[in-house]
């Protein structure tokens, strides 16, 4: 089971220890230790703020790319999606049951320099068979936060 | 026609006003308040389940359901309650689902009373017992529980309040307002008086999945339910429902489980009064309880980090309170502050703008205590204890 602490850093990354000491009546120094040693061993690899991308005012696009690959007889897809991953437009990129091998998503990019990574740099990687680009219109839930969600409950302020 | 005070029953005359009443009327012309005096969770219904209900109207199913209530309900019930608490009901006579437990209780008492007929119940306790006892023509005979005892009850207090009048004990653990889990050497013992003396007991489960570990939030400790004692399942009405586990308070569901002839008692009363709960409720009903369980524990394991927070809270502001091992309610001792519980809520809504509930609501052992509720966001209660910081700060 995951650690209920790095759970909770998921949900929110900004809880301090001593926030979470009062939340797991552990202690805080242990918490802290805790942390440094997730950070110093990948497993947490960063902390981010999850904005609404039609908030930032930023007129980018953002792309699924679905990636055909031709196997390697060592490694598999491995060293192919390394060198994809390293290229700073991707955000992220995960090998896939299906239909395709890899999907790669650009993120907030001007749409010219999706084409430009797509022709220039992603199709022309020996190994790449084909790609199918899909550009995403519209957010209505990012990282567990649904968009324009509830209007809150009304509950009564004291009910027996 | 004059006097139309007097038109009212004798019965229902006797009954006194809700004591939370003028406290909510207080509360609600404010708009600057914290509220830890609600009795329900802040999380709305779980989507799949709001989904299914939607889905039960949009399919036209709008129609009455059997007065038990829907078949494929009290089989999911049945399986439920036999994986969580232990004995087995036929779904077909054993089960009647209800608009909620409030329901289902006032269903067993009209159904088991005789006119001076008595029943035991413990105190501080949810609002309605007394009341609903009254109503049925039952005499209430409370058993005060003690703050040195972490409110649990004794046996030895329930067996000095046996009479040859009694017919009924009611139970309530976890328990509302003090969030009191029952010790299983008492309930054991509690089990073999009322096969003693030949008694009924009612146990009010609705809190029974909102349980915690003395300490690790991510633990789910397991709870015992007084039906799963030899000679009990024969004598027991067990009451729960959908409300707090499930976040379903609006949807108004709950059920008995109960040997067929005390079911068939209380059908009989529900099918000429209430006649059936709302079909989409149950159809809510029967998602919760086949997919539910996930999201049951997503909410309950927020409340244990809550109720730690705010455990830490009291402690640190020099509040005493005892550690609940349920539901979503602290009880903490206000008295070395120099007020009864009324004036402690009042002047903290004077004065802070946060809102508890006095201990006496919920009976007057209650005194001495106030209900603070953390079924609110983590945010708000920070935000509370602060102020309550600050006021109890000016009773020193």
């Amino acid at each position: 089971m995951i650690d209920p602490i790095l759970d909770e850093l998921q949900r929110n990354s900004r809880s301090t220890p001593e926030e979470l000491a009062k939340l797991f009546h552990q202690d805080a120094a242990a918490i802290a230790a805790k942390i440094k040693g997730w950070e110093e061993d990948g497993t947490i690899l960063g902390y981010h703020a999850v904005v609404d991308p039609e908030r930032t005012g930023h007129n980018g696009v953002t792309a699924f790319i679905e990636v055909k690959l031709t196997p390697e007889r060592e490694g598999g897809f491995d060293r192919i999606a390394r060198r994809i991953s390293k290229f700073s437009q991707v955000t992220a990129c995960y090998l896939m049951s299906g239909g395709y091998d890899l999907v790669v998503v650009v993120e907030d990019i001007d749409l010219r320099a999706v084409a430009q990574f797509i022709s220039e740099k992603l199709s022309s990687l020996e190994g790449v068979i084909s790609t199918s680009t899909h550009f995403q219109l519209k957010v209505y839930k990012q990282s567990r936060f649904t968009i324009q969600g509830e209007s809150h409950l009304g509950r009564l302020p004291v009910v027996p | 026609m004059n006097n139309l005070a007097s038109k009212v029953s004798r019965q229902l005359q006797q009954i006194p006003k809700s004591g939370i009443r003028d406290f909510f009327e207080l509360v609600q012309g404010r708009d600057d308040v914290i509220s830890l005096g609600v009795g329900e969770p802040d999380f709305s219904t779980p989507w799949h389940i709001r989904e299914a209900a939607i889905y039960c109207l949009e399919s036209g199913n709008t129609a009455y359901t059997s007065n038990l209530g829907l078949l494929s309900l009290r089989e999911e019930i049945s399986g439920y309650v036999q994986r969580y608490f232990g004995p087995t009901y036929d779904p077909k006579s054993e089960v009647l689902v209800t608009v909620g437990v409030s329901e289902a209780l006032d269903l067993a008492f009209r159904a088991l009373l005789n006119p001076g007929d008595e029943v035991i119940y413990h105190e501080p306790c949810y609002v309605s017992y007394s009341p609903s006892i009254v109503m049925a023509y039952g005499v209430p005979v409370t058993i005060a529980t003690r703050l040195e005892d972490n409110f649990t009850l004794l046996a030895s207090d329930v067996a000095a309040a046996i009479t040859d009048r009694t017919r009924i004990i009611v139970l309530n653990f976890p328990t509302n307002p003090t969030g009191a889990v029952e010790p299983v050497e008492e309930l054991e013992k509690i089990a073999k008086l009322a096969v003693e003396h030949d008694l009924i007991v009612i146990t009010d489960e609705i809190y029974s999945e909102l349980i915690y570990d003395k300490e690790d939030p991510s633990k789910v400790p397991s709870h015992t339910s007084i039906v799963s004692f030899p000679g009990m399942r024969e004598r027991t009405i067990l009451l729960h429902g959908f409300s707090k586990a499930y976040a379903m308070t609006g949807f108004r569901l709950g059920y008995s489980c109960a040997p067929s002839i005390l079911t068939d008692a209380m059908m009989k009363v529900h099918q000429y009064s209430m006649l059936c709960a709302s079909i989409i409720a149950q159809k809510a009903g029967i998602e919760a309880l086949r997919n539910g369980a996930p999201e049951v524990e997503k909410m309950r394991h927020e409340y244990a980090l809550r109720r730690n927070l705010m455990l830490e809270g009291f402690a640190r502001i020099g509040i005493p309170c005892f550690t609940p091992g349920g539901a979503f309610y602290l009880f903490p001792d206000i008295t070395s502050f120099g007020l009864n519980s009324r004036d402690f809520a009042f002047g903290l809504l004077e004065k802070e703008s946060v809102a508890v509930v006095p201990g006496t609501a919920f009976g007057a052992s209650g005194e001495g205590c106030v209900r603070a509720c953390y079924a609110t966001s983590r945010a708000e209660l920070e935000e509370a204890l602060v102020r309550i910081e600050r006021f109890v700060g000016t009773l020193r």
